[in-house]
Protein backbone atom coordinates (compact mmCIF):
# COMPACT_ATOMS: atom_id res chain seq x y z
CA UNK A 1 0.00 0.00 0.00
CA UNK A 2 2.70 2.57 1.25
CA UNK A 3 4.90 1.62 -1.67
CA UNK A 4 2.87 2.65 -4.75
CA UNK A 5 2.63 6.03 -2.60
CA UNK A 6 6.52 6.35 -1.79
CA UNK A 7 6.82 5.23 -5.68
CA UNK A 8 10.58 5.79 -6.43
CA UNK A 9 10.93 9.78 -7.42
CA UNK A 10 12.99 9.48 -10.83
CA UNK A 11 10.29 7.37 -12.50
CA UNK A 12 8.03 10.72 -11.89
CA UNK A 13 10.94 13.12 -12.84
CA UNK A 14 9.06 12.63 -16.44
CA UNK A 15 5.48 12.86 -15.08
CA UNK A 16 5.11 16.57 -15.72
CA UNK A 17 4.28 19.18 -13.34
CA UNK A 18 0.68 17.56 -12.26
CA UNK A 19 1.95 14.46 -11.53
CA UNK A 20 5.05 15.50 -9.38
CA UNK A 21 2.29 17.66 -7.76
CA UNK A 22 -0.45 14.81 -6.83
CA UNK A 23 2.97 12.42 -5.48
CA UNK A 24 4.08 15.89 -3.39
CA UNK A 25 0.07 15.43 -1.81
CA UNK A 26 0.42 11.41 -1.58
CA UNK A 27 4.13 11.81 0.11
CA UNK A 28 2.59 13.93 2.45
CA UNK A 29 -0.37 11.55 3.32
CA UNK A 30 2.78 8.63 4.08
CA UNK A 31 3.28 9.92 8.16
CA UNK A 32 -0.73 9.45 8.99
CA UNK A 33 -0.98 6.05 6.92
CA UNK A 34 1.66 4.62 9.59
CA UNK A 35 -0.18 6.73 12.42
CA UNK A 36 -3.46 4.76 11.46
CA UNK A 37 -3.74 2.01 13.19
CA UNK A 38 -2.29 3.28 16.15
CA UNK A 39 -4.33 5.93 16.00
CA UNK A 40 -7.75 3.77 14.80
CA UNK A 41 -7.02 1.31 18.01
CA UNK A 42 -6.64 3.61 20.63
CA UNK A 43 -9.75 5.84 19.29
CA UNK A 44 -12.30 2.93 19.27
CA UNK A 45 -11.21 1.16 22.11
CA UNK A 46 -9.80 4.36 24.47
CA UNK A 47 -11.84 7.49 23.60
CA UNK A 48 -15.09 5.61 22.79
CA UNK A 49 -15.28 3.55 25.70
CA UNK A 50 -14.58 6.72 27.79
CA UNK A 51 -17.35 8.51 26.19
CA UNK A 52 -19.32 5.41 26.79
CA UNK A 53 -18.33 5.16 31.05
CA UNK A 54 -19.35 9.23 30.71
CA UNK A 55 -22.03 8.19 29.46
CA UNK A 56 -23.29 5.47 31.59
CA UNK A 57 -22.54 7.74 34.61
CA UNK A 58 -25.32 9.89 33.76
CA UNK A 59 -27.95 7.39 33.21
CA UNK A 60 -29.44 4.81 35.61
CA UNK A 61 -29.33 1.16 35.13
CA UNK A 62 -26.81 1.52 32.21
CA UNK A 63 -26.16 -1.93 30.79
CA UNK A 64 -28.55 -3.87 32.77
CA UNK A 65 -32.12 -1.72 31.73
CA UNK A 66 -32.77 -1.76 28.42
CA UNK A 67 -34.46 2.25 28.43
CA UNK A 68 -31.82 3.71 30.78
CA UNK A 69 -33.36 6.86 31.68
CA UNK A 70 -30.51 10.13 31.99
CA UNK A 71 -30.58 11.30 35.53
CA UNK A 72 -28.10 13.90 35.18
CA UNK A 73 -25.45 13.80 38.51
CA UNK A 74 -27.32 11.90 40.39
CA UNK A 75 -24.89 8.56 40.03
CA UNK A 76 -22.58 11.36 41.67
CA UNK A 77 -24.30 12.70 44.77
CA UNK A 78 -25.34 8.77 45.35
CA UNK A 79 -21.54 8.04 45.79
CA UNK A 80 -20.30 10.96 46.95
CA UNK A 81 -23.15 10.19 49.93
CA UNK A 82 -21.39 6.88 50.47
CA UNK A 83 -18.66 6.61 53.12
CA UNK A 84 -17.29 3.45 52.10
CA UNK A 85 -16.36 5.72 48.95
CA UNK A 86 -14.22 8.30 50.69
CA UNK A 87 -12.99 5.91 53.37
CA UNK A 88 -11.35 4.16 49.83
CA UNK A 89 -10.28 7.11 48.63
CA UNK A 90 -8.39 7.93 51.89
CA UNK A 91 -7.14 4.84 51.82
CA UNK A 92 -5.97 4.67 48.30
CA UNK A 93 -3.72 8.14 48.50
CA UNK A 94 -2.54 6.48 52.19
CA UNK A 95 -1.12 3.64 50.24
CA UNK A 96 -0.55 5.15 47.00
CA UNK A 97 1.31 8.11 48.67
CA UNK A 98 3.51 5.84 51.34
CA UNK A 99 4.51 3.64 48.21
CA UNK A 100 5.29 6.23 46.02
CA UNK A 101 7.68 7.63 48.84
CA UNK A 102 9.10 4.34 50.08
CA UNK A 103 9.83 3.64 46.50
CA UNK A 104 11.57 6.32 46.29
CA UNK A 105 13.84 6.12 49.59
CA UNK A 106 14.45 2.82 48.48
CA UNK A 107 14.80 2.95 44.61
CA UNK A 108 17.21 6.28 45.46
CA UNK A 109 19.09 4.38 48.41
CA UNK A 110 19.87 1.10 46.29
CA UNK A 111 20.10 2.95 43.08
CA UNK A 112 23.55 4.66 45.28
CA UNK A 113 24.86 1.81 46.52
CA UNK A 114 24.81 0.44 42.98
CA UNK A 115 26.52 3.00 42.25
CA UNK A 116 29.60 3.40 44.08
CA UNK A 117 32.62 2.56 42.53
CA UNK A 118 33.80 0.63 46.15
CA UNK A 119 31.62 -2.53 45.38
CA UNK A 120 33.47 -4.87 42.78
CA UNK A 121 32.03 -4.24 39.50
CA UNK A 122 31.04 -8.39 39.15
CA UNK A 123 29.03 -8.46 42.05
CA UNK A 124 27.45 -5.12 41.46
CA UNK A 125 26.07 -5.78 38.10
CA UNK A 126 25.01 -9.34 39.77
CA UNK A 127 23.34 -6.96 42.27
CA UNK A 128 21.89 -4.98 40.24
CA UNK A 129 19.77 -7.61 38.94
CA UNK A 130 19.08 -9.85 41.56
CA UNK A 131 17.38 -6.16 43.15
CA UNK A 132 15.17 -5.78 39.61
CA UNK A 133 13.64 -9.08 40.61
CA UNK A 134 10.52 -7.97 42.60
CA UNK A 135 9.58 -5.64 39.55
CA UNK A 136 8.79 -8.96 37.30
CA UNK A 137 6.46 -10.37 39.06
CA UNK A 138 3.02 -10.69 38.30
CA UNK A 139 0.88 -8.78 40.69
CA UNK A 140 -0.96 -11.99 41.90
CA UNK A 141 2.12 -13.63 42.47
CA UNK A 142 3.26 -10.59 44.81
CA UNK A 143 0.00 -11.46 46.45
CA UNK A 144 0.57 -14.90 46.94
CA UNK A 145 4.20 -14.79 48.12
CA UNK A 146 3.25 -12.14 51.05
CA UNK A 147 0.03 -13.80 51.98
CA UNK A 148 2.52 -16.74 53.14
CA UNK A 149 5.25 -14.79 54.73
CA UNK A 150 2.81 -13.08 56.67
CA UNK A 151 0.41 -15.75 57.75
CA UNK A 152 -0.55 -16.04 61.12
CA UNK A 153 1.91 -18.97 61.17
CA UNK A 154 4.35 -17.94 58.58
CA UNK A 155 7.83 -17.13 58.89
CA UNK A 156 7.32 -13.36 59.41
CA UNK A 157 5.63 -14.35 62.29
CA UNK A 158 8.38 -16.65 63.73
CA UNK A 159 11.07 -14.44 62.88
CA UNK A 160 9.36 -11.39 65.21
CA UNK A 161 8.59 -13.58 67.73
CA UNK A 162 11.80 -14.82 67.81
CA UNK A 163 13.32 -11.39 68.05
CA UNK A 164 10.76 -10.29 70.83
CA UNK A 165 9.33 -7.65 68.59
CA UNK A 166 5.92 -9.46 68.40
CA UNK A 167 4.38 -11.69 71.14
CA UNK A 168 1.51 -13.20 69.84
CA UNK A 169 0.96 -14.29 66.27
CA UNK A 170 0.12 -11.05 64.36
CA UNK A 171 -2.88 -11.84 61.56
CA UNK A 172 -1.37 -8.86 59.34
CA UNK A 173 -4.31 -9.65 56.32
CA UNK A 174 -7.03 -10.30 58.06
CA UNK A 175 -6.65 -7.51 60.93
CA UNK A 176 -8.53 -3.93 60.37
CA UNK A 177 -5.18 -2.37 62.08
CA UNK A 178 -2.24 -4.13 60.13
CA UNK A 179 -3.81 -4.93 57.06
CA UNK A 180 -3.75 -1.66 54.86
CA UNK A 181 0.07 -1.58 55.78
CA UNK A 182 0.71 -5.09 55.20
CA UNK A 183 -0.63 -4.52 51.56
CA UNK A 184 1.32 -1.37 51.39
CA UNK A 185 4.75 -3.00 52.47
CA UNK A 186 3.97 -5.35 50.43
CA UNK A 187 3.25 -2.95 47.44
CA UNK A 188 6.72 -1.36 48.24
CA UNK A 189 8.62 -4.37 48.16
CA UNK A 190 7.48 -4.84 44.60
CA UNK A 191 7.39 -1.45 43.34
CA UNK A 192 10.87 0.16 43.94
CA UNK A 193 12.89 -0.98 40.90
CA UNK A 194 11.09 0.89 38.61
CA UNK A 195 12.88 4.10 40.90
CA UNK A 196 15.78 1.83 40.96
CA UNK A 197 16.81 1.55 37.67
CA UNK A 198 15.61 5.19 36.23
CA UNK A 199 17.58 6.94 39.44
CA UNK A 200 21.03 4.58 38.45
CA UNK A 201 21.27 5.46 35.34
CA UNK A 202 20.24 9.15 36.35
CA UNK A 203 23.48 8.98 38.29
CA UNK A 204 25.60 7.64 36.11
CA UNK A 205 24.35 10.59 33.71
CA UNK A 206 25.88 12.81 36.63
CA UNK A 207 29.23 14.73 35.41
CA UNK A 208 32.36 13.28 37.47
CA UNK A 209 33.50 16.85 37.72
CA UNK A 210 30.48 18.77 39.52
CA UNK A 211 31.69 16.40 42.09
CA UNK A 212 35.16 17.05 41.64
CA UNK A 213 34.48 20.27 41.71
CA UNK A 214 32.59 20.53 45.24
CA UNK A 215 35.04 18.49 46.78
CA UNK A 216 37.87 21.25 45.83
CA UNK A 217 35.41 23.21 47.44
CA UNK A 218 35.62 21.42 50.65
CA UNK A 219 32.22 19.95 50.55
CA UNK A 220 31.52 16.92 52.10
CA UNK A 221 29.71 13.90 50.92
CA UNK A 222 26.19 15.35 52.67
CA UNK A 223 26.63 18.73 51.10
CA UNK A 224 27.69 16.82 47.82
CA UNK A 225 24.71 14.42 47.76
CA UNK A 226 22.34 17.43 49.02
CA UNK A 227 23.70 20.01 46.44
CA UNK A 228 24.59 18.17 43.27
CA UNK A 229 23.04 14.64 43.08
CA UNK A 230 19.18 15.60 44.34
CA UNK A 231 19.05 18.66 42.16
CA UNK A 232 20.44 16.98 39.15
CA UNK A 233 17.63 13.85 39.85
CA UNK A 234 15.23 16.12 40.36
CA UNK A 235 14.07 15.72 36.69
CA UNK A 236 14.19 12.28 36.93
CA UNK A 237 12.28 12.49 40.52
CA UNK A 238 9.27 14.28 39.51
CA UNK A 239 8.81 12.02 36.43
CA UNK A 240 8.69 8.67 38.08
CA UNK A 241 6.87 9.88 41.32
CA UNK A 242 3.94 11.07 39.12
CA UNK A 243 3.45 7.83 36.82
CA UNK A 244 4.13 5.90 39.82
CA UNK A 245 1.03 7.58 41.55
CA UNK A 246 -0.33 7.33 38.43
CA UNK A 247 -0.31 3.23 38.22
CA UNK A 248 -0.21 2.88 42.29
CA UNK A 249 -3.46 4.62 42.36
CA UNK A 250 -5.06 1.71 40.07
CA UNK A 251 -3.75 -0.75 42.09
CA UNK A 252 -6.51 -3.43 41.67
CA UNK A 253 -4.42 -7.53 41.97
CA UNK A 254 -2.23 -6.93 44.62
CA UNK A 255 -5.54 -6.02 47.12
CA UNK A 256 -8.34 -8.25 45.24
CA UNK A 257 -6.03 -11.50 46.16
CA UNK A 258 -4.71 -9.87 49.78
CA UNK A 259 -7.52 -8.87 51.07
CA UNK A 260 -10.24 -8.30 48.98
CA UNK A 261 -11.01 -4.99 49.97
CA UNK A 262 -11.48 -6.08 53.91
CA UNK A 263 -11.62 -6.62 56.69
CA UNK A 264 -14.91 -5.01 56.84
CA UNK A 265 -13.64 -1.78 54.43
CA UNK A 266 -9.97 -1.61 55.60
CA UNK A 267 -8.22 -1.70 52.50
CA UNK A 268 -11.17 -1.01 50.32
CA UNK A 269 -9.45 1.07 47.57
CA UNK A 270 -11.49 3.00 44.67
CA UNK A 271 -10.55 0.55 42.12
CA UNK A 272 -11.62 -2.72 44.49
CA UNK A 273 -14.69 -0.03 44.93
CA UNK A 274 -15.56 0.60 41.79
CA UNK A 275 -15.12 -3.28 40.70
CA UNK A 276 -17.66 -4.69 43.43
CA UNK A 277 -20.15 -1.96 42.13
CA UNK A 278 -20.44 -3.37 38.75
CA UNK A 279 -19.64 -6.94 38.91
CA UNK A 280 -20.99 -7.78 42.14
CA UNK A 281 -24.03 -5.63 42.69
CA UNK A 282 -24.35 -5.14 39.39
CA UNK A 283 -24.73 -0.76 39.45
CA UNK A 284 -23.04 -0.45 36.69
CA UNK A 285 -24.27 3.47 36.16
CA UNK A 286 -22.89 4.11 39.70
CA UNK A 287 -19.67 2.23 39.11
CA UNK A 288 -19.10 4.27 36.42
CA UNK A 289 -19.90 7.25 38.55
CA UNK A 290 -16.67 5.71 40.48
CA UNK A 291 -14.95 5.32 37.60
CA UNK A 292 -14.98 8.80 36.04
CA UNK A 293 -13.99 10.07 39.36
CA UNK A 294 -10.54 7.99 39.47
CA UNK A 295 -10.14 8.84 35.55
CA UNK A 296 -10.20 12.24 36.57
CA UNK A 297 -8.03 12.25 39.69
CA UNK A 298 -5.90 10.63 37.52
CA UNK A 299 -6.15 12.65 34.51
CA UNK A 300 -4.94 15.65 36.73
CA UNK A 301 -1.90 14.21 37.80
CA UNK A 302 -0.86 13.41 34.75
CA UNK A 303 -1.63 16.97 32.97
CA UNK A 304 1.32 17.54 35.43
CA UNK A 305 3.43 14.69 34.35
CA UNK A 306 3.25 15.72 30.54
CA UNK A 307 3.42 19.61 31.55
CA UNK A 308 7.06 18.18 33.26
CA UNK A 309 7.95 16.16 30.08
CA UNK A 310 7.41 18.76 27.39
CA UNK A 311 9.12 21.47 29.65
CA UNK A 312 12.51 19.28 29.70
CA UNK B 1 47.06 10.00 59.95
CA UNK B 2 47.40 6.14 58.11
CA UNK B 3 44.62 5.51 60.60
CA UNK B 4 42.59 7.91 60.00
CA UNK B 5 42.83 7.42 55.70
CA UNK B 6 42.23 3.83 56.94
CA UNK B 7 38.81 4.30 58.54
CA UNK B 8 38.27 6.76 55.67
CA UNK B 9 38.27 4.52 53.28
CA UNK B 10 37.41 1.07 55.20
CA UNK B 11 34.42 2.12 56.86
CA UNK B 12 32.51 3.37 53.80
CA UNK B 13 33.04 -0.03 51.85
CA UNK B 14 32.00 -1.75 54.97
CA UNK B 15 29.15 0.19 55.16
CA UNK B 16 28.24 -0.12 51.28
CA UNK B 17 28.46 -4.18 51.16
CA UNK B 18 26.29 -4.02 54.33
CA UNK B 19 23.76 -2.17 53.16
CA UNK B 20 23.55 -4.01 49.99
CA UNK B 21 23.83 -6.95 52.19
CA UNK B 22 20.47 -5.83 53.67
CA UNK B 23 18.72 -4.73 50.02
CA UNK B 24 19.40 -8.14 49.05
CA UNK B 25 17.50 -10.00 51.66
CA UNK B 26 14.77 -7.78 51.51
CA UNK B 27 14.79 -8.01 47.33
CA UNK B 28 15.10 -11.85 47.27
CA UNK B 29 14.36 -13.71 49.81
CA UNK B 30 10.71 -13.41 49.62
CA UNK B 31 11.41 -14.87 46.12
CA UNK B 32 13.67 -18.07 47.42
CA UNK B 33 11.15 -18.43 49.71
CA UNK B 34 9.10 -19.02 47.24
CA UNK B 35 10.81 -21.28 45.33
CA UNK B 36 11.64 -23.59 47.87
CA UNK B 37 8.02 -23.55 49.47
CA UNK B 38 7.63 -25.08 46.29
CA UNK B 39 9.31 -27.83 47.00
CA UNK B 40 8.46 -28.43 50.13
CA UNK B 41 5.67 -31.02 51.23
CA UNK B 42 2.18 -29.16 51.80
CA UNK B 43 2.49 -30.42 55.63
CA UNK B 44 6.28 -28.77 56.02
CA UNK B 45 5.36 -25.43 54.69
CA UNK B 46 4.22 -23.67 57.84
CA UNK B 47 7.15 -26.17 60.08
CA UNK B 48 7.93 -24.88 63.43
CA UNK B 49 10.70 -23.60 63.50
CA UNK B 50 10.43 -22.10 59.95
CA UNK B 51 12.81 -23.62 57.56
CA UNK B 52 14.26 -22.18 54.52
CA UNK B 53 15.25 -25.60 53.07
CA UNK B 54 12.56 -28.61 52.68
CA UNK B 55 13.35 -31.79 54.78
CA UNK B 56 12.48 -33.68 51.70
CA UNK B 57 12.81 -32.03 48.59
CA UNK B 58 9.66 -33.10 46.37
CA UNK B 59 8.22 -32.39 43.00
CA UNK B 60 4.73 -33.47 43.81
CA UNK B 61 3.71 -29.98 43.45
CA UNK B 62 4.71 -29.66 39.57
CA UNK B 63 3.95 -33.19 38.65
CA UNK B 64 0.30 -32.36 40.26
CA UNK B 65 0.14 -28.93 37.70
CA UNK B 66 1.84 -30.94 34.92
CA UNK B 67 -0.64 -33.65 35.32
CA UNK B 68 -3.89 -31.69 34.89
CA UNK B 69 -4.97 -30.41 31.69
CA UNK B 70 -7.33 -27.39 32.83
CA UNK B 71 -3.90 -26.42 34.69
CA UNK B 72 -1.71 -26.46 31.54
CA UNK B 73 -4.51 -25.17 29.79
CA UNK B 74 -3.69 -21.75 32.03
CA UNK B 75 -0.35 -21.91 30.65
CA UNK B 76 -0.92 -22.00 27.41
CA UNK B 77 -3.81 -19.21 27.25
CA UNK B 78 -1.03 -17.14 28.71
CA UNK B 79 1.55 -17.99 26.33
CA UNK B 80 -0.71 -17.47 23.20
CA UNK B 81 -2.46 -14.49 24.39
CA UNK B 82 0.92 -12.68 25.33
CA UNK B 83 2.85 -14.05 21.89
CA UNK B 84 -0.15 -12.40 19.82
CA UNK B 85 -0.42 -9.09 21.77
CA UNK B 86 3.43 -9.13 21.87
CA UNK B 87 3.52 -9.72 17.37
CA UNK B 88 0.50 -6.81 17.13
CA UNK B 89 1.59 -4.61 19.25
CA UNK B 90 5.54 -4.43 17.76
CA UNK B 91 4.14 -4.02 14.57
CA UNK B 92 1.82 -1.39 15.31
CA UNK B 93 4.17 0.61 17.38
CA UNK B 94 7.06 0.07 14.68
CA UNK B 95 5.07 2.10 11.88
CA UNK B 96 4.02 4.81 14.23
CA UNK B 97 7.12 5.28 15.81
CA UNK B 98 8.55 5.40 12.46
CA UNK B 99 5.87 7.79 11.43
CA UNK B 100 6.87 10.08 14.79
CA UNK B 101 10.83 9.96 14.51
CA UNK B 102 11.05 9.93 11.04
CA UNK B 103 8.00 12.93 9.62
CA UNK B 104 7.13 15.64 10.76
CA UNK B 105 3.05 16.34 10.70
CA UNK B 106 0.15 18.29 11.81
CA UNK B 107 -1.56 16.92 14.73
CA UNK B 108 1.92 14.92 15.53
CA UNK B 109 2.10 16.53 19.29
CA UNK B 110 -1.39 16.00 19.72
CA UNK B 111 -1.17 12.47 18.87
CA UNK B 112 1.69 12.08 20.76
CA UNK B 113 0.34 13.93 24.08
CA UNK B 114 -2.81 11.53 23.27
CA UNK B 115 -0.22 8.47 23.54
CA UNK B 116 1.21 9.54 26.55
CA UNK B 117 -1.84 10.54 28.09
CA UNK B 118 -3.62 6.68 27.28
CA UNK B 119 -0.33 5.42 29.11
CA UNK B 120 -1.93 6.69 32.28
CA UNK B 121 -6.09 6.20 32.08
CA UNK B 122 -7.01 3.62 34.39
CA UNK B 123 -7.83 0.21 33.11
CA UNK B 124 -11.10 0.03 35.98
CA UNK B 125 -12.44 2.98 34.37
CA UNK B 126 -12.56 0.97 30.59
CA UNK B 127 -12.92 -2.23 31.76
CA UNK B 128 -17.27 -0.82 32.87
CA UNK B 129 -17.26 -0.06 29.06
CA UNK B 130 -15.40 -2.58 27.52
CA UNK B 131 -17.81 -5.13 29.42
CA UNK B 132 -20.58 -3.41 27.65
CA UNK B 133 -18.94 -3.24 24.09
CA UNK B 134 -17.77 -7.51 24.56
CA UNK B 135 -21.11 -8.34 25.59
CA UNK B 136 -22.56 -6.20 22.65
CA UNK B 137 -20.19 -7.57 19.81
CA UNK B 138 -20.88 -10.99 21.37
CA UNK B 139 -17.36 -11.61 21.79
CA UNK B 140 -17.56 -12.34 25.71
CA UNK B 141 -15.41 -15.19 26.38
CA UNK B 142 -12.92 -15.24 23.81
CA UNK B 143 -9.12 -14.71 22.98
CA UNK B 144 -10.17 -11.53 20.67
CA UNK B 145 -11.45 -9.92 23.90
CA UNK B 146 -7.97 -9.93 25.36
CA UNK B 147 -6.03 -9.52 22.43
CA UNK B 148 -8.22 -6.34 21.99
CA UNK B 149 -8.20 -4.73 24.98
CA UNK B 150 -4.49 -5.68 25.53
CA UNK B 151 -3.51 -3.86 23.17
CA UNK B 152 -4.93 -0.05 24.02
CA UNK B 153 -2.40 -0.73 27.30
CA UNK B 154 0.57 -2.31 25.23
CA UNK B 155 0.14 0.40 22.34
CA UNK B 156 1.05 3.62 24.26
CA UNK B 157 4.24 2.20 25.80
CA UNK B 158 5.47 0.21 23.12
CA UNK B 159 5.44 3.09 20.70
CA UNK B 160 7.09 5.43 23.18
CA UNK B 161 10.12 3.01 23.25
CA UNK B 162 10.52 2.45 19.88
CA UNK B 163 9.97 6.27 19.23
CA UNK B 164 13.10 6.54 22.27
CA UNK B 165 14.87 4.13 20.03
CA UNK B 166 14.31 5.05 16.68
CA UNK B 167 15.54 8.84 17.54
CA UNK B 168 18.45 7.34 18.56
CA UNK B 169 19.70 6.67 14.67
CA UNK B 170 21.13 8.32 12.57
CA UNK B 171 18.56 9.91 9.68
CA UNK B 172 21.06 8.79 7.30
CA UNK B 173 20.49 5.98 7.05
CA UNK B 174 17.25 5.53 5.73
CA UNK B 175 17.52 8.28 3.52
CA UNK B 176 20.17 6.44 1.43
CA UNK B 177 17.48 4.00 0.56
CA UNK B 178 15.12 7.01 0.00
CA UNK B 179 17.79 8.69 -2.50
CA UNK B 180 18.24 4.85 -4.12
CA UNK B 181 14.84 5.43 -5.00
CA UNK B 182 13.25 2.62 -2.79
CA UNK B 183 10.29 3.81 -0.79
CA UNK B 184 9.85 4.66 3.01
CA UNK B 185 8.41 1.07 3.32
CA UNK B 186 11.54 -0.59 2.11
CA UNK B 187 13.37 2.25 4.36
CA UNK B 188 11.79 1.11 7.32
CA UNK B 189 11.85 -2.65 6.59
CA UNK B 190 15.08 -3.86 5.20
CA UNK B 191 17.16 -0.96 7.25
CA UNK B 192 15.66 0.43 9.88
CA UNK B 193 14.40 -2.74 11.89
CA UNK B 194 16.97 -4.61 11.76
CA UNK B 195 19.13 -2.43 13.48
CA UNK B 196 16.74 -1.58 15.89
CA UNK B 197 16.94 -4.71 17.04
CA UNK B 198 17.69 -3.85 20.81
CA UNK B 199 15.16 -1.71 20.72
CA UNK B 200 12.25 -4.71 19.65
CA UNK B 201 13.94 -6.92 22.22
CA UNK B 202 13.41 -4.56 24.62
CA UNK B 203 9.92 -2.80 23.48
CA UNK B 204 8.96 -6.97 22.94
CA UNK B 205 9.98 -8.28 26.45
CA UNK B 206 8.08 -5.25 28.02
CA UNK B 207 5.20 -5.85 26.11
CA UNK B 208 4.74 -9.57 26.69
CA UNK B 209 5.47 -8.73 30.54
CA UNK B 210 2.72 -6.06 30.66
CA UNK B 211 0.16 -8.92 28.55
CA UNK B 212 1.65 -11.93 30.60
CA UNK B 213 0.51 -10.22 34.13
CA UNK B 214 -3.09 -8.87 33.14
CA UNK B 215 -5.18 -9.95 35.67
CA UNK B 216 -8.64 -7.37 35.34
CA UNK B 217 -9.45 -7.65 31.91
CA UNK B 218 -8.78 -10.83 31.90
CA UNK B 219 -11.04 -12.09 35.20
CA UNK B 220 -13.65 -10.17 33.84
CA UNK B 221 -13.95 -10.61 29.99
CA UNK B 222 -13.13 -14.17 30.19
CA UNK B 223 -15.28 -16.94 31.91
CA UNK B 224 -14.94 -20.65 31.01
CA UNK B 225 -11.74 -22.50 32.47
CA UNK B 226 -10.72 -22.95 28.81
CA UNK B 227 -10.15 -19.35 28.69
CA UNK B 228 -8.35 -18.47 31.82
CA UNK B 229 -4.93 -17.30 31.82
CA UNK B 230 -2.66 -17.91 34.44
CA UNK B 231 -2.94 -15.07 36.89
CA UNK B 232 -6.98 -16.14 36.69
CA UNK B 233 -5.74 -19.34 37.00
CA UNK B 234 -3.90 -19.37 40.47
CA UNK B 235 -6.30 -16.78 41.40
CA UNK B 236 -8.99 -20.11 41.27
CA UNK B 237 -6.48 -22.16 42.75
CA UNK B 238 -6.44 -20.21 45.62
CA UNK B 239 -10.18 -20.38 46.12
CA UNK B 240 -10.58 -23.92 45.54
CA UNK B 241 -8.27 -25.46 47.56
CA UNK B 242 -7.01 -22.55 49.85
CA UNK B 243 -4.00 -25.06 51.60
CA UNK B 244 -2.30 -25.90 48.57
CA UNK B 245 -0.01 -23.56 49.87
CA UNK B 246 2.90 -25.55 47.61
CA UNK B 247 1.23 -26.30 44.62
CA UNK B 248 0.02 -22.59 44.65
CA UNK B 249 4.05 -21.73 44.77
CA UNK B 250 4.65 -24.13 42.12
CA UNK B 251 2.23 -22.79 39.91
CA UNK B 252 3.65 -19.34 40.59
CA UNK B 253 7.40 -20.06 40.29
CA UNK B 254 6.29 -21.50 36.41
CA UNK B 255 4.21 -18.45 36.13
CA UNK B 256 6.96 -16.12 36.32
CA UNK B 257 9.31 -18.22 34.83
CA UNK B 258 9.49 -16.94 31.27
CA UNK B 259 9.50 -12.82 32.43
CA UNK B 260 12.92 -14.10 34.17
CA UNK B 261 13.99 -15.93 31.68
CA UNK B 262 13.31 -12.94 29.02
CA UNK B 263 14.38 -10.53 31.45
CA UNK B 264 17.51 -12.59 31.75
CA UNK B 265 18.47 -12.93 28.33
CA UNK B 266 17.15 -9.67 26.85
CA UNK B 267 18.66 -7.99 30.17
CA UNK B 268 21.06 -5.33 28.50
CA UNK B 269 18.27 -4.33 26.06
CA UNK B 270 15.69 -3.90 28.40
CA UNK B 271 17.41 -1.76 30.21
CA UNK B 272 18.95 0.41 28.21
CA UNK B 273 15.29 0.39 26.85
CA UNK B 274 13.38 0.85 29.48
CA UNK B 275 15.46 3.54 30.62
CA UNK B 276 15.34 5.50 27.30
CA UNK B 277 11.60 5.58 27.30
CA UNK B 278 10.80 6.26 31.12
CA UNK B 279 13.37 8.98 31.52
CA UNK B 280 13.41 10.32 28.37
CA UNK B 281 9.89 9.56 26.36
Amino acid sequence: MNRSITAPAPALSKAGRKGKLSYKTLRKLVPYLYVTPATLLLVLLMLFPMAMVLRYSLMDGAIMKRDAAFVGLQNYITIFQNPVFWQSLYQTLYFTVMSVVFHFVLGLAFAMLLNTNRVDPTIRSILRVLFILPWLFTAVIIAIIWRLLLDPNGVVNSVLMALHIIDFKVEWFSSTKTAIHALTFANIWAGYPLFMVSLLAGLQGISKELYEAAGIDGANEFQKFWHITIPQLMPIIISIALLDFIWTMQVFPLVWMTTGGGPIYATEMLSTFTYKLAFAQYEFSLASASAIVILLISMSVTYFYIKHQQRR
Amino acid sequence: MAKRSLKNSVLPTVLTYLGLAIGLVFAAFPIVWMFFSSLKSNTEIFALPPKLLPDDFTISAYLTIFNDPTKVRFFINSYFVAGVVTALTLFIAILTAYAFSRYSFRFKNTLNIFIISTQTVPPITLLIPYFGMVVAFRIFDTYLALILTYLVFTLPYAVLLMTGYLNTLPKELDEAVLVDGGSSWTALWRVIVPVSIPGIVATAVYTFLLAWNEFLFALTLTKSMDLRTVPIGIQLLMGQHAFEWNEMMAMSVLGSLPLLVLYLVAQRYFLAGMTAGSVKS
